[in-house]
C-alpha cells in the first residue's frame, strides 16, 4: 500500500456546499486527485472490489467497508469502477462537505433521462459521505467524517441506509434510527458554527426520497451533471465521462443544465429555481411529499402560480409568517418563501428534514429573485 | 415476546420468517424509560405487515418527528391519558407523527406539543385515528402547530373519538381526501375545530365542537392538485360556544374567519346540514358562502352549489358579529345575526339568467328560524342593494342526499 498524500479526504473537498463557507480550491484539488489516482492505480487489489452481494443482501450489511466502495475508507478513496460526481448546484446541508460516488454494475449502464433521475440497474449504489473540517477557512483539514448514506438498487425498487461515523474514524455503522450528532466548526468568515447535526433515521431517508411513495435518488438527473468535474485524468463534462465510462447510455448530443447558483454571472432567476429545484422540489412536486401544497418547485415548471407567485398558502400554520403569499413579486418580505427558508424553528423552517442552521447567502439569492420579479 | 426489546423481536420475527415462510404478525411492546425515543423509533421503522407497536404507559420525550411508513400495523397505547408522545423538545420534522402506509390504525394514545401538525397521514388508503388525544398544552396560540389530526391526500379515513385542543389552523382537518368519516369526536379551542377541505364523500356526525373560532369548515379552495370538493354531510352535531379569538398566523385560509362562527360552508358541492345543535355561536350558526380571495385558476368553481340545511336546532347566537366578515355580514344583516346566512354570490351569468336546480341553496328549517340572503356582489363582499333577503320560505325545497359513506376498515364497500 503506497504512502497515501495528506490529508486525503479534504481532496475531495474542493466543493463546499454552503454559501456561506464557500470556498473553492480547484487547482489544488485536481493535482493531489491526479496524485491520489496514480497511486491508486498500482493499488488495485481484489480486496478493495465493489461487493455485489452486499449491495444486493436482504438486510443490509453492518458496516461500510463491507461494501467495498472504497480502497480506503477512512480517506474516501474510491475503488475501481466508483466514479465521484458533484452536481452544479447542490443541496444545502447544514454546510456539510460532501463526497459523492457512484458505482453501476459492469457491462451495465444508467439509462439517460432529460428531467428525471438517470434510471440505473439493478446493483446500481449511489454513495454520499457528509462531514465537516474543524474550520472551513481550511476545508481539507481536519475533516471529521458524519455521515454515509447509501441508496442502493434491489430488484424491489431503492433501499436507503444511513451508516454513523465512529470516533476514531476508521469504520462507519449501520443506523437505522438516525443520531444526532453535535457539530463545533469554524466558518469561512471567521465566525464559530456549533449545532447539534441529525443523521436521518430510515423513514426520514424517504421524507424527501419519495417519488409516488417509491424512494428515487434526487442528484443524479442530467441538468445537475451537466457540468465539469476535476477528474484525476483532468476536467470534463461529468455526462460525457459517465458514457466514456459506459455507466450511461442513451445520452443525447445536448442536454439542459442548471447554473451554479453561486455564479453571480448567471442569470437571476435561473440561479434561484436551480437552487429552488434542489432544495425544495424533491417534496414541492407533483410526485413528491408536499404534492398537497399545491406549491411546485421543479426547475421546469412554468405556471407561476404554482411555483409560488401569488399562490396563498394551504397549510402553512406558522410558517406563513403573517404573509399572504409563497411569492409576493418584488416584496421580499411580504413572501413566505424567503421566510421559511431563513428560519431554523421547527414546524416554520424548509426543508422540515435535514436543516439546522440557515444558508445566508441562499436566502439573500431568493430575496434578490423575488425583488426583481414584477 | 412481552420482555424482549424491539430490536430483539424484530430479529426474532426476522429469523422466524426465514425458517418458517410466511411472516407472522407480533406484538412489540415499546415500555417508557431510558432510551424510549430511539426503541420507539425503531419500532415504528422496523415493523412488519401485521404488526401490533403497544406503547406503554407513562411520558415519552420525543425529539425528532416519528414516522411510519409501513402496512397493516396497529400502533396503540394504553389510553389518551395514559400514553403521551410529548414533542415538546423537537428539534427536527415538520410534525409529531407521520404514518404514509396503508391500513394503519393510531389508536389510544396522546400527542402533545408537536412543533408543526400532530398526527398526519399522507397519501394513505384505510387509516384510522381511534380515541386519540392531539393537544397543544399552552393552550390557543398562533405559535402552535397548524393541524391536529391531519390525513391529506388519503382515502378512506376513519377519524373516532378523537380530542383535538389548541391548533393555530383545524383540529380535524381532512384536505384532498375522499372517502371520510369523522365522528364521536370533541375539538375545542382551535381556530377551526373540525375542517373539510378539497375533499369528497365525508360525512362528519355525532362530534362536539366547542370554544373555537369557528365549529365546522366545509372549504374548497383553489391552486390546489385537489379540489372540487363535494357530497358531503354535516349532521347530529353539538356546535356550541365557539367564542375564541382567532389566533391563527395572518395568511391562512382560517385567519379569516369570525369568532363566533358555527358551520362554515365556503365553495362547495352538494354540502349537506342537517339534524346539528347549535347554540352561543356569536357571529353566526351557519354561513355559506363564496370563496372571497382573488385567484388565478380556471379550474376553480368560487361559489358553493347545492347546499341543503335542514332539520337543525338553533340556540342563542349572532349577537357579537366578529371581525372583517363578522362586520361585512352584519352591516347588511343587522344584529343579532340570523342564525343562517347566505352571502348570496352568483356568478353573474346566473345572477342575470337564473341557476339550476341542483346548483341552488335549500334552506327548511323550523318555523320561526333566522335566515339572511345579503346578496353580495361576486367578490367584492359588498350588496348590490342594502336589503338582504330575510324570507326563509322561499328557500324551500330539498336536495337527494349523498348515500352514507362505508369504509372498508369497517367491512364497508
Amino acid at each position: 500500500m503506497p504512502q497515501l498524500i495528506s490529508p486525503p479526504v479534504g481532496e475531495m473537498s474542493g466543493r463546499t456546499e454552503g454559501g456561506n463557507v464557500g470556498l473553492r480550491l480547484w487547482s489544488h484539488f485536481l493535482v493531489q486527485i491526479f496524485a491520489l489516482v496514480t497511486a491508486f492505480c498500482t493499488a488495485s487489489s481484489p480486496s478493495f472490489a465493489v461487493s455485489p452481494d452486499a449491495i444486493l443482501a436482504d438486510t443490509p450489511p453492518k458496516l461500510l467497508s463491507e461494501f467495498g466502495f472504497f480502497t480506503d475508507i477512512a480517506k474516501q478513496t474510491p475503488a475501481e469502477n466508483v466514479i465521484p460526481f458533484a452536481p452544479i448546484t447542490p443541496l444545502f446541508s447544514d454546510n456539510a462537505l460532501k463526497y459523492r460516488f457512484v458505482y453501476v454494475p459492469e457491462v451495465q449502464s444508467a439509462q439517460y433521462n432529460d428531467t428525471e433521475a438517470f434510471d440505473f440497474p439493478v446493483g446500481t449504489a449511489l454513495i454520499k459521505t457528509f462531514a465537516f473540517p474543524a474550520d472551513f477557512r481550511a476545508p481539507d483539514k481536519n475533516v471529521r467524517l458524519i455521515e454515509t448514506r447509501v441508496l442502493l438498487k434491489h430488484e424491489t425498487g431503492w433501499q436507503a441506509w444511513a451508516y454513523l461515523w465512529n470516533d476514531e474514524q476508521t469504520e462507519a455503522t449501520l443506523k437505522i434510527t438516525g443520531a444526532k450528532v453535535d457539530i463545533a466548526t469554524v466558518k469561512a468568515d471567521g465566525t464559530p458554527l456549533t449545532f447539534t447535526y441529525a443523521v436521518p433515521n430510515k423513514n426520514q431517508c424517504k421524507g424527501c426520497h419519495a417519488f409516488n411513495g417509491e424512494i428515487v435518488p434526487l442528484g443524479p438527473k442530467a441538468r445537475n451533471l451537466n457540468g465539469d468535474f476535476p477528474y484525476a485524468s483532468g476536467p470534463q463534462n461529468q455526462l460525457a465521462h459517465w458514457a466514456e465510462a459506459k455507466i450511461l447510455s442513451g445520452l443525447p448530443a445536448s442536454s439542459p443544465a442548471v447554473p451554479d447558483w453561486r455564479d453571480a454571472a448567471a442569470p437571476l432567476d435561473a440561479r434561484a429555481r436551480a437552487w429552488l429545484d434542489v432544495n425544495c422540489a424533491h417534496c414541492h412536486r407533483a410526485e413528491g411529499a408536499a404534492s398537497n401544497s399545491g406549491l411546485f418547485l421543479t426547475y421546469g415548471e412554468k405556471d407561476r402560480v404554482r411555483y409560488g407567485v401569488g399562490k396563498r398558502p394551504v397549510a402553512a400554520g406558522k410558517g406563513s409568517g403573517d404573509r399572504s403569499f409563497d411569492i409576493k413579486p418584488g416584496d421580499p418580505d411580504g413572501s413566505i418563501l424567503p421566510y421559511r427558508v431563513e428560519s431554523t424553528e421547527p414546524g416554520v423552517m424548509m426543508p422540515e428534514l435535514g436543516r439546522h442552521v440557515a444558508d445566508p447567502e441562499a436566502v439573500a439569492l431568493l430575496r434578490d429573485w423575488i425583488a426583481s420579479m414584477r | 415476546m412481552r420482555s424482549l426489546s424491539p430490536r430483539a423481536a424484530f430479529l426474532a420475527v426476522l429469523l422466524t420468517s426465514a425458517a418458517c415462510g410466511p411472516l407472522l404478525a407480533a406484538e412489540i411492546p415499546v415500555e417508557a424509560g431510558d432510551g424510549a425515543a430511539e426503541r420507539l423509533t425503531e419500532a415504528l421503522i422496523m415493523a412488519k405487515p401485521g404488526d401490533t407497536i403497544a406503547i406503554g404507559t407513562g411520558k415519552f420525550e420525543l425529539t425528532e418527528g416519528l414516522s411510519l411508513d409501513v402496512d397493516d400495523v396497529l400502533v396503540k397505547g394504553a389510553g389518551p391519558d395514559a400514553t403521551i408522545l410529548s414533542f415538546k423538545g423537537q428539534t427536527g420534522s415538520g410534525e409529531g407523527l407521520l404514518v404514509t402506509s396503508n391500513r394503519v390504525v393510531l389508536e389510544d394514545f396522546a400527542v402533545e406539543d408537536s412543533k408543526g401538525d400532530g398526527v398526519k397521514a399522507k397519501g394513505s388508503d384505510q387509516i384510522t385515528f381511534r380515541n386519540l388525544r392531539v393537544e397543544w398544552t399552552n393552550g390557543p396560540d398562533a405559535n402552535n402547530g397548524a393541524y391536529g389530526v391531519y390525513p391529506v391526500t388519503s382515502k378512506n379515513i376513519l377519524v373516532d373519538g378523537v380530542t383535538v385542543k389548541g391548533a393555530a389552523d383545524a383540529g380535524i382537518y381532512v384536505g384532498q381526501s375522499e372517502n371520510i368519516v369523522v365522528r364521536n369526536s370533541r375539538a375545542e379551542y382551535n381556530v377551526a375545530g373540525i375542517e373539510i377541505e378539497n375533499s369528497m364523500k365525508a360525512d362528519v356526525y355525532k362530534n362536539t365542537a366547542t370554544h373555537n373560532t369557528g365549529g365546522i369548515l366545509i372549504f374548497d379552495l383553489p391552486n390546489l392538485p385537489v379540489q372540487g370538493g363535494h357530497d358531503i354531510r354535516v349532521f347530529d352535531n353539538d356546535v356550541v360556544d365557539n367564542d375564541t379569538p382567532n389566533f391563527a398566523p395572518k395568511g391562512n385560509t382560517v385567519a379569516m374567519v369570525p369568532k363566533g362562527m358555527g358551520i362554515m360552508v365556503m365553495a362547495n358541492r352538494n354540502v349537506h346540514v342537517f339534524g346539528n345543535r347549535l347554540s352561543g355561536n356569536a357571529t353566526t350558526h351557519v354561513l355559506i358562502a363564496a370563496y372571497p380571495n382573488d385567484y388565478d385558476d380556471d379550474n376553480y368553481m368560487f361559489v358553493p352549489r347545492g347546499v341543503f340545511v335542514h332539520g337543525n336546532t338553533y340556540g342563542e347566537g349572532g349577537n357579537a358579529p366578529d371581525g372583517e366578515v363578522g362586520k361585512t355580514i352584519s352591516d347588511v344583516s343587522g344584529t343579532p345575526v340570523p342564525s343562517i346566512v347566505w352571502d348570496g354570490v352568483t356568478r353573474i351569468p346566473e345572477y342575470l339568467t337564473w341557476v339550476s336546480a341542483a346548483d341552488r341553496i335549500y334552506i327548511d328549517e323550523a318555523e320561526g328560524t333566522t335566515f339572511a340572503n345579503l346578496k353580495m356582489i361576486s367578490q367584492l363582499m359588498l350588496p348590490w342593494s342594502t336589503s338582504p333577503d330575510k324570507d326563509i320560505s322561499a328557500y324551500k325545497g330539498s336536495l337527494p342526499e349523498p348515500t352514507a359513506v362505508k369504509l372498508p376498515q369497517e367491512n364497508g364497500a
